[in-house]
């Protein structure tokens, strides 16, 4: 249906700018509210200013939060890529009894609320005596983002040409070789973009995160949860733009690697 | 074939022993941890009691404030569901009849808000919906209401950032089921004399009904766990499932309960996959066969 012209009529293209609107506005309204010069949240404003952007330079629980959630989004990203890589192959080049278990069971993480993972991770924690262990809290970001890792992986591997590898092997490279040299290169923008999806993913999530967080490992989202729910200021409105923007830019780089259209819906 | 040349049958299980040796130790043991949990007691003065009670389950089955949360919380996900369905395809069919730029363009501004964080998203809509908030002024300006409307810590207020927050789902499943169809069939009902109201009805509509459903799916369960959102917008006021079990482990200090209502919430969560999926399947074997 796509390359067609002329068949959205004025009505269509008036509704989808509508439903654009809605889609943007509350990240536009957050973006405009961050500059105000006031000392509450209120649109108008007179004058625009970066106070509260400044302001966040003088947040320290924010920084620290901020860095904490930086490390462990690369932290369990990088888990799940390096996990993911060897799994894609074995779901990718083989057929085995078991292979659709394998699948549904390393992307069963996509199916369980997180509310849920939250509880089981908080009593998992508490029982093992975890409770504040920042690798602990990697772990379990890694089981939650490794569904993303693999998807762009697989979707790599499957869309390479086998006849390269089978060169290489026929040449007589080793297989270690063969992965190293041929298959790694071959399928690292899938690699590259799945550990971004995944940074992505653990550097957002809130939900579970919240249920483990003790103030030693405070993640930057829940550090704004716990901000918000007490009031929202103009600072917190700054920390979102400077998330939105940060978002922008990762998003610019999985379009360059990977394509962004193919992360969001999952083509192949 | 490498691989085939040297069958190994170990193979793909040696490969995928590290992140099933993760899972087994950091999923299974913590959700059999939390499924113990549900069956202890617990007990105001010594905390939790080890030992096996159906008790939580009792009392989440028979409480009527229990229900009234479970209730709510399907209603609510029912609303953003039909919502998404409502305000999604069309946007979905817009978007494929868009010319080649623009239809990637517009995907990735639909689709993009899904990479940034929910905490961003519903901050943005509690200052939208706020008594002060730009919603508010516009409507009270153009003398639609003369009150504030109450969105905030209100399930109106949540079910449309609740929206907000999905409908890049519902986008995504409609998109993936349009890019299976073949535009010759619409062409060949409308050639063969359909209005285009007709043929979408009849040829375009069914073939899109297994995308609309499985975004269904996946809207109303990931509504129906929702946590951020509920909390941010609703409060105390509208306490869905997800806020409950939070209050439970975090205020209230009954872990037993709390998990209670999350070994439900998981169940519920894959009855509804689980039994959708089949359906979709088995009710839409010929329109994938044919």
């Amino acid at each position: 249906m796509k390359g067609e012209t002329g068949k959205n009529g004025w009505l269509a293209l008036l509704y989808h700018t509508c439903f654009v609107g809605f889609i943007i506005a509350p990240l536009m309204i957050v973006v405009l509210v961050s500059f105000t010069d006031k000392n509450y949240i209120s649109l108008p404003f007179d004058g625009a200013s970066w106070r509260w952007f400044r302001a966040i330079l003088d947040a320290p629980e924010i920084i620290s939060a901020f860095w904490l959630s930086t490390w462990l989004a690369f932290g369990s990203a990088t888990i799940a890529a390096v996990l993911a890589v060897p799994s894609a192959i074995a779901i990718a080049r083989y057929r085995f009894p078991g292979r659709e278990t394998l699948t549904a069971i390393l992307m069963s993480p996509l199916m369980i609320p997180h509310i849920v993972l939250g509880v089981a991770f908080l009593r998992f924690f508490t029982l093992a005596g975890l409770s504040g262990s920042f690798f602990a809290l990697t772990l379990t970001h890694a089981v939650i983002v490794i569904p993303y890792a693999l998807r762009l992986t697989l979707a790599g591997l499957i869309g390479m040409d086998r006849e390269v590898e089978m060169a290489a092997a026929s040449l007589g490279a080793a297989r270690l070789t063969t992965f190293r040299r041929v298959l790694l290169p071959l399928i690292m923008p899938g690699v590259a973009g799945g550990w971004m999806l995944a940074f992505i993913q653990s550097f957002d999530e809130v939900t579970m995160t919240i249920f483990v967080a003790t103030p030693g490992t405070t993640t930057l989202p829940v550090a704004m949860y716990d901000r918000i729910a007490q009031q929202t200021d103009p600072l917190i409105a700054a920390v979102s733009s400077v998330l939105i923007f940060g978002t922008l830019i990762l998003m610019i780089l999985l379009d360059r690697t990977v394509g962004l259209d193919r992360v969001l819906t999952g083509k192949k | 074939m490498a691989d085939a040349s040297t069958p190994r049958p170990g193979a793909p299980w040696a490969l995928s022993a590290p992140a099933l040796l993760l899972f087994v130790g950091v999923l299974l043991v913590p959700l059999a941890l939390t499924a113990v949990l549900s069956f202890n007691v617990f007990d105001g003065m010594r905390g939790i009691q080890p030992g096996f009670s159906l008790t939580n389950y009792a009392q989440v089955l028979t409480d009527g404030y229990y229900h009234d949360i479970f209730i709510r919380t399907g209603l609510m996900s029912l609303g953003v569901t039909a919502l998404c369905v409502l305000f999604g395809v069309p946007e979905t069919l817009i978007l494929a009849h868009m010319r080649a730029p623009w239809s990637g363009l517009f995907l990735v501004v639909i689709l993009g808000p899904l990479l940034i964080s929910v905490v961003v998203r519903t901050l943005g809509w509690s200052v939208l919906l706020g008594n002060q908030g730009l919603i508010n002024n516009a409507l009270q300006g153009i003398g639609i209401t003369h009150e504030p409307i109450r969105f905030l810590f209100s399930m109106l207020g949540v079910v449309i950032a609740l929206t907000h927050v999905l409908l890049p789902f519902m986008i995504i499943a409609v998109w993936s089921a349009l890019q299976k169809l073949d535009p010759q069939v619409e062409h060949a009902g409308r050639s063969l004399g359909a209005s285009s109201i007709t043929s979408f009805l009849r040829v375009v509509f069914p073939q899109l009904l297994p995308g609309v459903l499985s975004g269904s799916i996946i809207v109303f369960a990931l509504s129906a766990s929702a946590f951020a959102t509920p909390s941010i917008i609703g409060g105390r006021r509208v306490k869905v499932v997800a806020t409950a079990t939070y209050d439970e482990f975090l205020n209230s200090m009954n872990w037993p309960l709390g998990a209670t209502i999350a070994i439900l919430l998981l169940l519920a969560n894959i009855v509804i996959i689980v039994g959708c999926n089949r359906l979709i399947e088995r009710r839409f074997k010929q329109v994938f066969a044919a």
